[in-house]
């Protein structure tokens, strides 16, 4: 063996790894700058401005089920799509995720329809495509409602037309504020009381009965406080009063044809979930669960579920995020959501890289918040190997 | 003998499996009512609904504004491809055979009337695509093309399991050059894929994208795995953008901004604007699909390659990505179906694709304003479900056949 003999700089592993990161990185900017070069070039052509300022010119159409006028900026626009791409998520969700429990558990039914009837509803919506539902459920369905002039009134509970779907709603009394503070203390208190039971369960190994203290601390202030603030929140039911209908919420066709449709769609998906990951806890954790005399719920409640949940959450917390981005096909019905209102400001002459940045930078960060807290958890679950 | 024993075996079934407790029987009263009602509704609306909006643009459906007089342009390229999917259907097997022969195993051959009803039970979603779309048409070309398409099917088939004298190379070689060959006809004579339309469309942009992205996210796949860090850096940073947007918002990207993206003499047509957009969408996600195969690899393996002395570059490609691959084929199907699902968005930003023929249809003056989308939208959906419900049954096979997931 040579003496001194050193590694040649070109097999040194150390001088190739920079050398190759030096490459891609100098790779990839290059492409990142031809393509800033050509949209700067190319919207200095055409004349398109480059910076934010659109965004407090008026907006110049009519936002359907809302109150903004269409001399609204287009700043309040994109912000009210924003906020209907929200309220689709918070009805939705829910939904899709009870039917989705519902569907999963049932096609594991020892009833030989419910199996079946479960499995065809994940077979036949699972395979079709999520545009396609929305569409069906929008002109198939909500647009063959009667007419406004002459809507429906299912139990007197809601009144049901193809534009607009009224809905049993809570109306603010006098002392609504004052009674949704209360209502905040009540359930931090709630909180506090489940954590302090928690732990002298753990403690001492007295039942710690956490819904009863907390839910009942809850129930019992809310009721003190609705009485002596004399009824700061009364339900009201939708009435027509001649055309025009009073009380209640109201949601345009549209909304609930997305949220209908989506939340059948991504429920098929999470019915598929839930079952694999019930299937996927170990048989020999229920047979031991039975040796130990559990009874059948607590068997669900206390082995199989535990860890049923822990298999089946990033799976669902990923369908979750489907479909938010899927409500963006609320584009195609009509209903203003964000990918709508950019749409349309596109349209009307707003600069589009601007716009789609900002259409695609709100869902982004969305998503970012998710999947971050979805890798942390799923770092804190995985199986440390080697 | 107990009483039990002696009753009929249904009753016995029934019992067990759908009145077994108070709350089965009531489910299952309920809901077989509810089937029954279904059932009710689903025939009246066959039975009663005028399907000719679906008659008389069939074609329009199928391929868009393809010109008509073009159209045995198509169905060559059916044939081709019924030849490509017979001949390497019959290569699959006869390599499996020539396996399991070294094996010593005997494949248990099935013949006759069970394998036409092994046929129709895993096929039997696409056949019944088929005769509705046939039994649409008015006039016996259609019906003739598709019985030639299914006998060169079975007799290439047949062939493929035969050509055990040629080096297997040479065939697999030529089975690739048949789509392209499909292609070339199809794009011959001035027609490009900005002409293509309809169903045809949708099953293109679906091959095409999955085709071109599956190298990038290969390559994104291995990147964000890398141990360099600028490496991994850019691979995360791309795949977490892309996956965390909608399609829909990256589709009118290519549509309104993509032309200032690009130098200013060029300017691809809008079909080929939305392939470049779907394929950067889709190498995102089988990014991950890859890296889910990848990480399925035990790092013993990689160990022993590096103990026998092999570079890094050779690992990679000789032993962790075919292990990898292999591992990710059914998650791939997935992947492939919900992309042939996501095409119908092309929709959306002005391609004539299946859900823009339906769209058409129900504007023509003949159909216009009688809520005939409870027709057109149907037919669609069923063209969709064919496909996507036959492809999944086909992945959880082959899914069985390959033992992923049993090792």
């Amino acid at each position: 063996m040579i003496p001194n003999a050193r590694v040649p700089f070109w097999r040194n592993q150390r001088v190739l790894r920079g050398v190759a990161q030096v490459v891609v990185a100098a790779a990839v900017l290059f492409l990142l700058y031809v393509l800033w070069f050509n949209v700067t070039n190319n919207m200095r052509a055409r004349g398109v401005r480059t910076d934010f300022n659109f965004l407090d010119q008026p907006f110049g159409v009519r936002i359907a089920g809302s109150d903004l006028s269409p001399s609204a900026p287009v700043r309040s626009a994109l912000l009210n799509g924003i906020r209907n791409t929200f309220a689709l998520a918070i009805v939705g969700l829910p939904l899709l995720t009870i039917l989705g429990v519902i569907v999963g558990v049932g096609r594991l039914s020892t009833n030989w329809l419910v199996a079946k009837i479960s499995s065809a509803y994940v077979e036949i919506l699972r395979n079709l495509p999520p545009l396609l539902v929305v569409i069906f459920a929008f002109q198939a369905v909500i647009l063959r409602l009667p007419p406004a002039r002459n809507p429906i009134t299912p139990f007197g509970w809601f009144v049901i037309s193809n534009l607009e779907f009224h809905v049993p709603g809570f109306r603010a009394g006098d002392n609504y504020r004052p009674f949704m503070m209360v209502m905040l203390v009540a359930v931090l208190l709630g909180a506090f009381l489940w954590w302090w039971r928690t732990r002298v369960h753990e403690r001492t190994g007295t039942p710690h009965h956490r819904w009863l203290w907390s839910l009942g601390t809850v129930a019992l202030v809310g009721a003190i406080a609705y009485l002596i603030l004399d009824r700061p929140l009364t339900i009201t039911l939708p009435h027509l009063e001649g055309r025009v209908v009073d009380g209640g919420y109201r949601g345009l066709g549209a909304f609930f044809a997305v949220v209908g449709a989506l939340a059948f769609y991504t429920s098929s998906h999470v019915a598929e979930i839930v079952r694999g990951s019930i299937l996927a806890v170990p048989k020999g954790q229920s047979e031991a669960a039975s040796a130990l005399a559990l009874s059948g719920f607590q068997r669900l409640r206390f082995v199989v579920l535990p860890q049923a949940m822990r298999i089946a959450l990033p799976p669902i917390i990923n369908q979750y995020l489907n479909y938010v981005k899927n409500t963006s096909l609320a584009i195609a019905v009509g209903f203003a959501e964000v990918t709508l209102v950019a749409f349309q400001a596109i349209g009307n002459g707003q600069p589009a890289p601007q716009v789609v940045v900002l259409l695609m930078g709100s869902y982004l960060v969305f998503s970012l918040v998710i999947s971050f807290l979805v890798n942390l958890y799923n770092r804190h679950l995985r199986i440390v190997t080697r | 003998m107990t009483t039990t024993a002696s009753r009929p075996v249904a009753v016995l079934w029934m019992r067990r499996n759908l009145f077994s407790t108070p709350l089965n029987a009531f489910l299952t009263v309920v809901l077989g009512a509810g089937i029954v009602y279904l059932a009710y509704l689903l025939v009246r609306f066959l039975a009663t609904s005028n399907f000719e909006i679906l008659r008389v643009n069939l074609a329009l459906f199928m391929v868009g504004s393809f010109p008509r007089a073009q159209l045995w342009r198509v169905v060559v390229a059916m044939l081709l491809l019924a030849l490509m999917a017979g001949l390497a259907g019959g290569m699959l097997k006869a390599a499996a055979r020539e396996r399991s022969k070294e094996a010593g195993i005997r494949l248990a051959e099935v013949r006759g009337s069970r394998a036409v009803v092994g046929w129709l039970r895993r096929f039997w979603p696409l056949s019944l695509l088929v005769i509705a779309a046939l039994a649409l048409t008015r006039t016996l070309i259609p019906t003739l093309v598709v019985i030639a398409a299914v006998a060169l099917l079975v007799a290439s088939r047949w062939l493929g399991g035969r050509l055990g004298r040629i080096p297997r190379r040479v065939g697999w070689l030529s089975v690739a050059l048949l789509p392209l060959g499909a292609y070339w006809i199809l794009s011959a004579s001035g027609l490009g894929w900005e002409d293509w339309g309809g169903f045809m469309l949708n099953i293109f942009l679906t091959i095409a994208g999955i085709l071109f992205a599956f190298p990038i996210g290969v390559a994104l796949a291995l990147g964000r795995r890398s141990s360099l860090p600028v490496v991994r850096a850019f691979s995360i940073g791309y795949i977490e953008l892309i996956r965390g947007v909608p399609l829909i918002t990256l589709l009118l990207m290519a549509v309104f901004a993509l032309g200032f993206f690009l130098p200013r003499d060029l300017r691809p047509g809008s079909v080929t604007r939305v392939l470049i957009v779907i394929t950067a969408f889709e190498a995102a996600y089988i990014a991950e699909v890859v890296r889910g195969g990848l990480q399925s690899v035990p790092r013993g393996q990689s160990e022993a390659a590096q103990s026998l002395g092999l570079p890094g570059l050779k690992i990679t490609r000789l032993i962790v990505l075919p292990q990898a691959l292999r591992a990710t084929i059914p998650a791939m199907v997935g992947q492939f179906i919900s992309l042939f699902k996501d095409t119908t968005l092309v929709a959306i930003v002005g391609l004539g694709d299946v859900l823009a023929a339906s769209s058409f249809a129900n504007a023509q003056p003949a159909f216009n304003a009688q809520g005939l989308a409870r027709i057109t939208l149907p037919f669609v959906a069923l063209a969709f479900w064919a496909g996507s419900f036959a492809m999944s049954r086909e992945a959880r096979r082959l899914e069985r056949r390959l033992g992923i997931g049993e090792r």
